[in-house]
């Protein structure tokens, strides 16, 4: 693909790095059976390799216990696989998958079974972004990157940092994070990762059409997503959650040296554990004070 | 020919406002003069020259980078003053329109900064930074403190003119009044980027420096000709850091060092807790006026949750009631200077023999083959955590931007780092 004479490459040649969620805790619990899912996305891969010849597609898993490159359509032992049943795509996919499912678990049965059903988004958004960084380091061509999550499981709050860090980095090499939530509740880290990256979120209602959802909605090009109308974020809550109760708060005080989030007034920050001084410096006049009792 | 007598005629007129000194260069010697082009060359172990190899000096800047952070790692306690009050004083006196640094030392030291705003502000997006020039003496404010980047790469975009002499002492009186009136959690820095040789001052430059001591004021100086004694001085009594820039690339690196969250020393800065609201944003189609510009907008905005006093962007402090307003998103764009990653190890050339028979012969991050051309074993580094290895353009950007381990996260494991900060 590197050879690619330079005029075939357009605006709408893309690379789609796919995380796909495994986390057998919550496919156990969907409506919607994780062989199905497999099969709507496995169409979609092979949508996205025809649409242009020089497209790219990169998917990784991300499991319960562990991450894993699954599938790369830039590499030249995809041509060679196959006995003629099934496409080399998606018998190596499926091969791939089959092998990183049995090593999660594997993996699971050392440790003692936790009731936290999150997935390890957070190691299968670095490492995408790792991938990415690649191509940006391959040259001046290189297919327009991005980032599709398949998520199912609720989010992991031990994530937040990481997850943030993610995003963060993605926006600053501009590369958007594309996310379609499948399961019950919304996820407000795929909200916020998509509405700071510039990327779309999109929630289906009906999942039995995933794959029309998935062909129409995240199918498109960055080029041409300029002239269509995509689903637009409604209602991401930028609002925090304290520390101290996990509750979402209007107003908080926020600890000068670590950045905590409190409700209400402490002595010592539980986080940093710097001892505070008076409640505010100061600006803070009587008046807000006296604000503040009703506020609580 | 035609071209060349251009140039002899334009450095003629430059060398009327240049020193007396460079009147016997000529023309042709002075493009290799400014040139520098031995810069880019290097002696190799058997005297040869050759180009500077790209490789090595981001494997260098990588080691620095490591050295520093072992230096931080050392602290139990990680506290960073990531609520920074900035002045960054620019020396526009008569030596800053030499040519050494192109196309002069004005122009380059103000695109530099403007680089240096905007990575400063991506990091600390609590923080404030107002500009300061010098010029005939004496100090001028050239932007007051503000938390958007935009007004102040505007104003050094605008004209800006060097003449007369630069005074220390009046730019530090300017900035110590400036940052006496903030609060008192803040951190108060100032980064003076110093053209001039000397400093021409109106009293005791000492008494200066020890009145921006008490006011733990961090000063800082990046010299753009020599090492200077005053400088150093300055430097060393605030705690602040002082170097000289060797060329443009040089001074980039410089300036940016500045940019990540200073350690915080206890005494520096007093812990509190501030009063700060999250706005929730307008809803679609309602129409406000916003407290800001002043006009009536539709569905853009966030209104303050004390006033409901409607603003346009975030982080700022409402125009009203003068509540802090920050979103989680800004609260969590500073937490990676909290939790840092630690620096890979390198993996010793001994454990790379069996890299072939190894699972990882790719990088754990980017797949990339960690073999170099010829099958034989290249650099790579080892995360000391998860024990995967990466090779060093992974390093880099998990270090300098992503600010996660690929391989940490994606292993479940109680880390009870992850778990207390929750």
């Amino acid at each position: 693909m590197a050879s690619a004479p330079s005029k075939l490459y357009s605006d709408d040649v893309t690379l789609v790095v796919v995380l796909l969620d495994t986390n057998p805790f919550f496919w156990s619990t969907s409506s919607f059976s994780f062989s199905q899912f497999i099969t709507h996305v496995l169409v979609f891969v092979n949508a996205i390799l025809t649409m242009n010849q020089l497209n790219q597609v990169v998917v990784i898993a991300t499991g319960y216990n562990s991450c894993d490159y699954i599938y790369d359509s830039s590499l030249a032992s995809n041509q060679s696989f196959g006995n003629g049943r099934m496409p080399a795509l998606c018998a190596n996919l499926l091969q791939n998958l089959e092998d990183f499912m049995v090593k999660d678990e594997q993996l699971g049965k050392e440790e003692s079974e936790g009731r936290i059903t999150c997935s390890l988004l957070s190691g299968s958004l670095s490492m995408a972004l790792c991938y990415i960084q690649r191509i940006f380091r391959s040259g001046s061509l290189h297919p327009r990157p991005r980032i599709l999550c398949l998520q199912g499981s609720p989010d992991g709050p031990e994530q937040y940092v990481a997850i943030m860090n993610a995003i963060f980095s993605a926006q600053r090499s501009m590369v958007p994070i594309d996310s379609c939530y499948i399961g019950a509740q919304n996820s407000a880290f795929l909200q916020q990762a998509s509405y700071i990256t510039g990327g779309v979120h999109h929630k289906p209602q009906q999942l039995d059409g995933l794959f029309q959802y998935l062909l129409t909605i995240f199918g498109t090009d960055l080029h041409s997503r300029n002239f269509l109308q995509l689903p637009k974020p409604v209602g991401v809550d930028f609002r925090a959650s304290c520390f101290c109760h996990k509750s979402t708060i209007d107003m908080g005080y926020i600890c000068s040296v670590c950045l905590s989030i409190f409700c209400k007034h402490h002595k010592k920050c539980s986080t940093c554990g710097s001892i505070f001084g008076q409640a505010q410096s100061d600006d803070a006049s009587a008046t807000n004070r006296k604000r503040k009792t009703p506020d609580l | 020919m035609k071209n060349s007598d251009g140039r002899r005629l334009n450095g003629e007129a430059e060398e009327e406002d240049d020193d007396e000194e460079d009147m016997n260069i000529e023309a042709w010697e002075r493009s290799y003069a400014e040139d520098r082009s031995w810069e880019a060359l290097q002696e190799d172990e058997s005297g040869r020259l050759r180009p500077i190899d790209e490789s090595i000096i981001s494997h260098a800047q990588y080691r620095r980078r490591l050295r520093a952070r072992s230096l931080t790692a050392t602290t139990a306690r990680i506290q960073k003053g990531l609520i920074r009050y900035l002045y960054i004083v620019i020396d526009l006196s008569r030596a800053a329109t030499e040519m050494d640094f192109r196309p002069s030392r004005m122009a380059v030291v103000a695109r530099q900064v403007g680089a240096f705003i905007r990575e400063f502000f991506d990091q600390n997006p609590l923080s404030q930074v107002g500009l300061v020039t010098i010029k005939d003496g004496i100090a001028h404010c050239l932007t007051d403190l503000g938390g958007s980047p935009e007004s102040h790469v505007k104003a050094l975009t605008g004209k800006l003119e060097c003449s007369g002499d630069s005074s220390l002492q009046n730019a530090l009186d300017l900035v110590h009044g400036l940052l006496n009136q903030i609060p008192s959690y803040g951190h108060r820095e100032v980064l003076i980027l110093y053209s001039a040789l000397s400093t021409c001052d109106p009293g005791d430059i000492m008494e200066t420096i020890q009145k921006c001591k008490k006011s733990k004021i961090r000063c800082s100086v990046i010299g753009l000709s020599a090492e200077m004694f005053i400088c150093k001085h300055l430097c060393q009594e605030t705690g602040g850091s002082y170097s000289v820039a060797l060329d443009e690339s040089h001074l980039k690196e410089l300036i940016l060092e500045h940019a990540p969250p200073p350690p915080a020393i206890a005494e520096f800065a007093i812990a509190n807790l501030i009063k700060m609201g999250f706005p929730q944003r307008a809803a679609e189609g309602s129409i406000s006026i916003c407290s800001c510009h002043k006009e009536a907008k539709v569905g853009v905005g966030y209104t303050c949750p004390r006033c409901k006093a409607r603003v346009c962007d975030l982080p700022t402090e409402c125009r009203i009631c003068g509540l802090q307003l920050v979103s989680s998103p800004h609260l969590a764009r500073s937490y990676h200077h909290l939790f840092p990653i630690a620096p890979f190890d390198e993996v010793p050339p001994s454990h790379l023999k069996d890299l072939h028979n190894r699972s990882q012969s790719t990088c754990f991050g980017c797949q990339q083959s960690l073999l170099s051309p010829g099958n034989k074993p290249g650099l790579c580094v080892a995360c000391p955590k998860c024990k995967k290895y990466f090779c060093l353009d992974c390093d880099i950007y998990i270090h300098e931007s992503l600010h996660n381990c690929p391989g940490c996260e994606s292993l479940r494991h109680s880390n009870p780092v992850a778990t207390n900060e929750e």
